[in-house]
């Protein structure tokens, strides 16, 4: 048998590009509909107040779409994050407004939410209830739940403490000088020494344990191309406000996640239930507790991410949330999760997640109504998901 | 038009960093039983794929001449067309429908779209006589073995005027006495002019019907055999498909016995479903250190069940009985209980239970293992690339490198795998269930290799195979279990295949 491999040194860039588009693709697809609404909006979306606004208003759907990735990758769906997060956002608000501190709200909140994944994972994993069954009965019960506990009217919050958690931001005055926040400078600066640092690090282990790695140029190239993303995003947080809190409370969700999902047991737990569930158990997995687990984690996310929302709002809407489940299922399919489970990244759900809402901002900028916003929407995501499959395919994947 | 009804000329069909068939010729001619062997990956699957159009014709290189014409399929649709039938490995019936609904199915007669189902009941008759079923054809064909199913499936072939008939391994998962009947049914359909392709490993069978044989090895048509002109024995097809002579079938025995390791005192197990039933009944059993064992009987016997219920009641609605190891009674209520306790189990149906298709081979090496290739929940990568490796090396596992879909592995491969994993978690008592079922002949005598390195090195092994020259040939002592209940015990010495059949059957003639 012939083997088709390139490894060498000599390897030039395009066939390296070639052997990585796929991996690359969701990202190349977000860079090509961002500068497409830049051209059109005439460099609107691409000021520092929207780049802002862009992490503000998709935030707690990226939340979603961080438990609801490990979900689908399980090979389960979960309809009722959207009740979920009216239900605990309208409870975060009662918590709240009894004079609780933010910090503890927030355990208090996102414990709740756990709870209730819990229950549901109980439902799925040991009573072996689908989950499209068990969930579906939860967007009903909590949405419910949400009319009874808010007499269908809105909650509003105390004060304007709540409100932080997504539109505020972290800045300290003193380095707020000349209209820059110099403290975002700094954070993205520190970050971009840790990321290569770490780099650097994992690349000389691997060297020193024999292991493969990108040629030297295209390893440059690569950090040369991160760090000036990482540059260009905390300097237009800097330019605005400072880092929103909004964005490191989702930096830290993804970095967990990511690391959980690439570097733990339970990573490789959820990644081999959902590639085969009968399997996995022979080969020793307790396959319920992996399932149980993963909806217990959508829970206490939707928890967070009604939290974060209703911050948004200044305060909790008994409708809150509604078809928060599809733009988080929707992003995880963008972003290359599969249907069948066994496949699916956080980075691509959010990338996912972040299509859509680039989308959605860049036609509310252009004034263009929901109406065709939907449209669009459902266009990309079909058009996504089909390039997904047939690349697949080919690439004899699947 | 030539005698020949199928010529395959130059076929050259890559996959993605393999070349699964290279340069491929060889001629079928009209109402000949034709058979392909191969080693696993040598492209046989492949082979067929093309000629049935599962790959379209501007997917490979080469011709594919059928009725004197070349053909370019888009799709199955097309050779089915012309009259191409096949059977798959796998069955592809539709289970919780009846045996005429899915002999039909597909090409069903209608009157504007409405079916007249009497009709259909009576138009299946001949063909269940034709092929020797006799069901009652509303007969829902997942209540049947899965020999009846085959014939099925011969029968919906029938139904679609197929007149080249291509087999893919169907006595894989038959006993004898169905491989037998479905043979002697080959010969009788050729009898009435159909042209068969049959593949097969079971050489036996396959100098038994041919006409013809087509040796492939490493995706290269070796040597097509006659064998009205020329005498051909195993040896000679052996020879081909590996390369070499297979002196041995099975490698010499080098382990000692030691003591009981593992007992098993009247173990019973209830039906999933109908819970008063008892697959298994009583069954007792013990295994010592270095020892291999064999379980053998005919198709439901119940030896899988037994085993995956003892492999932390991974079978059953429930379970009773007594588990010893080293003789301390034992419960194991979930396979990480029972791998915790030192058993591995490698299923007999490494794809549906045995592999995550989806995951690399590093992967699914390692999921048995992890934490022993982690520290506090997270994962330490080189540890894992390390392992995966090292039973790549091991084993002989071939693959370009550790990160290849196990899908598109061999079934030898594959096996390999499966047996990786469980050895990475190194278990003392190992349960082997049909480990050569759907292999080649070399990578048979690998596996053998390695149950009997494992044996040596003191680990108890036990095995249940359908091929009673495997059990003979591998076993220090052979289990006969026949519905549900072990009918008996063979030592080496007095195992031969006349002695297990007839502990088998003539204990079932009692009931």
């Amino acid at each position: 048998m012939k083997v088709k491999q390139s490894t060498s040194e000599q390897v030039t860039f395009l066939e390296l590009a070639k052997t990585n588009v796929r991996n690359y693709s969701m990202f190349l697809m977000l860079a090509l509909i961002f500068i497409v609404f830049s051209v059109l909006t005439g460099g609107v979306n691409f000021t520092s107040r929207n780049i802002t606004n862009l992490f503000i208003q998709n935030s707690y759907i990226l939340i979603l779409a961080v438990g609801m990735v490990l979900v689908i990758i399980i090979g389960n769906i979960d309809l009722s994050v959207g009740s979920l997060c009216a239900f605990t956002g309208a409870i975060s608000a009662m918590i709240y407004n009894t004079g609780l501190g933010m910090v503890p709200t927030l355990i208090l909140s996102v414990l709740i939410g756990l709870g209730i994944g819990m229950f549901q994972g109980f439902w799925i994993a040991y009573l072996k209830i689908p989950a499209f069954i068990v969930t579906l009965g939860g967007m009903l019960l909590f949405r419910g739940l949400t009319y009874i506990i808010t007499n269908v009217s809105p909650i509003s919050l105390r004060d304007n403490e709540f409100r932080r958690i997504s539109s505020g931001s972290i800045s300290l005055e003193a380095l707020h000088i000349g209209g820059l926040h110099y403290s975002a400078l700094l954070v993205g600066a520190v970050l971009i020494v840790l990321y290569l640092v770490l780099s650097f690090w994992s690349r000389n282990d691997k060297i020193k344990n024999n292991f493969e790695v990108l040629p030297f140029r295209y390893f440059v190239m690569k950090l040369v191309f991160t760090v000036g993303l990482i540059a260009l995003l905390f300097y237009k947080f800097a330019d605005y406000r400072g880092i929103p809190t909004v964005a490191v409370v989702l930096a830290v969700v993804i970095a967990l996640f990511v690391f959980i999902t690439k570097s733990t047991i339970l990573g490789r737990y959820i990644y081999a239930v959902g590639g085969n569930a009968k399997s996995a158990k022979l080969s020793g997995i307790n396959s319920e507790r992996v399932i149980f687990t993963v909806h217990t984690i959508m829970g206490g996310l939707s928890a967070l991410a009604g939290l974060v929302f209703t911050a948004y709002m200044n305060s909790a809407l008994p409708q809150a949330g509604q078809l928060f489940e599809l733009d988080a299922i929707a992003s995880c399919f963008i972003g290359g999760a599969s249907a069948s489970g066994g496949v699916g990244t956080i980075i691509g759900a959010i990338t996912g997640g972040l299509v859509m809402g680039v989308i959605n901002n860049g036609m509310s900028l252009m004034n263009i109504g929901a109406d065709w916003q939907y449209v669009v929407k459902a266009s990309v995501l079909l058009l996504a998901v089909l390039y997904d499959t047939t690349t697949r395919r080919r690439s004899g994947l699947v | 038009m030539s005698e020949y009804i199928l010529e395959v000329e130059h076929v050259i069909k890559d996959f993605p960093g393999v070349r699964a068939l290279d340069d491929v010729s060889f001629r079928v001619k009209k109402g000949e039983v034709h058979c392909l062997c191969g080693e696993n990956g040598a492209g046989k699957s492949t082979l067929v794929g093309v000629i049935s159009g599962v790959y379209s014709s501007s997917e490979f290189e080469g011709k594919v001449i059928i009725h004197g014409e070349q053909r370019f399929f888009k799709s199955v649709k097309d050779s089915e067309r012309i009259g191409l039938a096949i059977i798959h490995q796998e069955l592809a019936l539709s289970p919780y429908l009846s045996i005429f609904e899915n002999i039909f199915l597909g090409h069903m007669e209608t009157r504007f779209g409405v079916i007249n189902w009497d009709k259909l009941i009576m138009a299946s008759r001949p063909y269940l006589k034709r092929v020797g079923l006799n069901e009652n054809p509303e007969t829902i064909v997942s209540k049947m073995g899965v020999g009846k199913q085959q014939l099925v499936e011969i029968a919906r072939a029938l139904s679609k005027k197929a007149d080249i008939l291509i087999l893919d391994e169907p006595t894989s998962s038959l006993n004898d006495d169905e491989s037998e009947r479905l043979l002697e049914l080959i010969l009788e359909l050729k009898k009435e002019g159909l042209t068969c392709i049959m593949i097969s490993h079971k050489l036996n069978e396959v100098l038994k019907i041919a006409d013809s044989i087509t040796v492939l090895r490493d995706g290269k048509s070796i040597h097509t055999y006659d064998t009205h002109a020329q005498e051909v024995d195993e040896s000679m097809l052996i020879k081909g498909m590996v390369g070499r002579d297979m002196t041995q079938r099975f490698p010499p025995k080098e382990s000692t016995v030691g003591e009981t390791v593992f007992e098993v005192n009247n173990w019973s197990v209830y039906h999933p479903e109908y819970h008063t039933i008892k697959v298994v009944n009583q069954a007792s059993f013990f295994v010592r250190k270095g020892e291999i064992v064999a379980f053998c009987g005919p198709m439901g016997a119940g030896r899988t069940e037994l085993m995956m219920s003892i492999f932390g009641k991974s079978y059953g609605h429930r379970s009773e009985g007594e588990l010893l190891i080293h003789g301390k009674a034992v419960h194991l209520s979930s396979p990480y209980e029972a791998i915790k306790m030192g058993l591995g189990y490698v299923s007999e149906d490494r794809k549906d239970l045995g592999l995550v298709l989806i995951q690399d081979i590093k992967t699914n090496i390692t999921n048995s293992s992890l934490k022993k290739l982690s520290k506090l929940g997270v994962m330490n990568s080189y540890a894992q690339i390390k392992a995966a490796q090292e039973y790549c090396e091991s084993l002989n596992i071939k693959t370009p490198n550790i990160n290849q879909i196990v899908r598109n592995l061999s079934g030898g491969n594959q096996q390999k795998v499966v047996l990786s994993r469980c050895l990475l978690a190194s278990p003392e008592i190992f349960i082997v269930d049909e480990p050569t079922r759907g292999i080649d002949v070399g990578a048979k005598y690998e596996i053998y290799c390695i149950l009997n390195d494992l044996a040596k090195a003191g680990k108890s092994i036990i095995m249940v195979s359908s091929e009673l020259p495997e059990a003979i040939g591998m076993a220090e002592r052979i289990y006969v279990m026949n519905e549900g209940k072990i009918k008996g015990v063979l030592e080496h010495s007095e195992a031969t295949q006349e002695a297990i059949m007839h502990m088998a059957l003539v204990a079932e003639g009692k009931n």
